[in-house]
């Protein structure tokens, strides 16, 4: 199950539709950190709304992932993470420490418009 | 209405085919939501320490009775290597294989009941309960 990236603006969108493989989670990695340089991207928001677990791996994976293309360049915040899927989460002790978070697509966007914020003009 | 499914762990789909029959079966069990996630995640981990450990074994999902009690009994089975330090593995933080070293001592947390067996010879066997609320 691959994931799509969608590019709108400055931000790669990838909206997560199903339950993912390990294999596709690292793919969906290596594709954004790609993306990131293709599309000269400024932020990105992975949207994880539909996965009902998310263990120890996915966990890492994300991570990684956020980690990976800030070294590019651009931030990344992940989305939609369940009230339940949360409580699993804190319980395994996966914190994504260091990792962005908003509640939704909106709020990740919102997120990422004042994190990415230019400079204004010196002069 | 007992219920019993073992789903083969060779590839890392199968964590994923693992974790939703555990999540059917509690829904259809009547778990409330919460617990079934906790369920699917701890599915999750066991399975995926079988292929990253053992490479391939199996799952084995039912239902169990109590009284009038309900519940689920996950029986993880692999004949890889087995755990050699036991009590070193149910340490938070401790890995052997570049993972995060929290597999165990979660899916403790994530259920009502944890059995661990071990040996070179016999390979690893995991059992977890989880009982309805």
């Amino acid at each position: 199950m691959e994931v799509p990236i969608l590019k709108q603006g400055l931000y790669l969108i990838a909206s997560i539709q199903a339950a993912l493989s390990d294999v596709d989670l690292v793919h969906l990695r290596d594709a954004l950190a790609e993306k990131v340089g293709k599309f000269r991207a400024r932020g990105v928001i992975v949207d994880v709304t539909v996965l009902d677990v998310m263990d120890s791996f996915a966990s890492r994976t994300l991570r990684d992932l956020a980690h990976m293309t800030r070294l590019r360049g651009a931030e990344t915040v992940i989305v939609g993470i369940q009230p339940e899927v949360a409580f699993a989460m804190v319980q395994l002790g996966l914190t994504l420490e260091g990792v962005d978070t908003a509640l939704d697509l909106e709020e990740g966007l919102a997120f990422l418009d004042k994190k990415t914020k230019r400079h204004t003009p010196r002069g | 209405m007992a219920s019993k499914t073992v789903v083969p762990i060779n590839t890392d789909t199968d964590v994923v085919a693992a974790r939703q029959k555990g999540r059917e079966l509690a829904t259809e069990l009547g778990f409330v939501s919460t617990d079934s996630t906790l369920l699917a995640t701890a599915i999750s981990e066991l399975a995926r320490n079988i292929v990253r450990y053992a490479k391939c074994g199996e799952i084995l999902i039912a239902s169990m009775q109590s009284g009038d009690r309900v519940g689920i009994t996950v029986v993880a089975r692999d004949k890889g290597p087995g755990i050699s330090n036991m009590s070193l593995a149910m340490q938070d933080g401790f890995s052997t294989s570049g993972g995060l070293g929290l597999g165990l001592p979660g899916v403790k947390r994530l259920m009502d009941e944890f059995h661990l067996v071990s040996d070179a010879n016999n390979g690893t066997t995991v059992t977890i309960k989880k009982w309805k609320r």
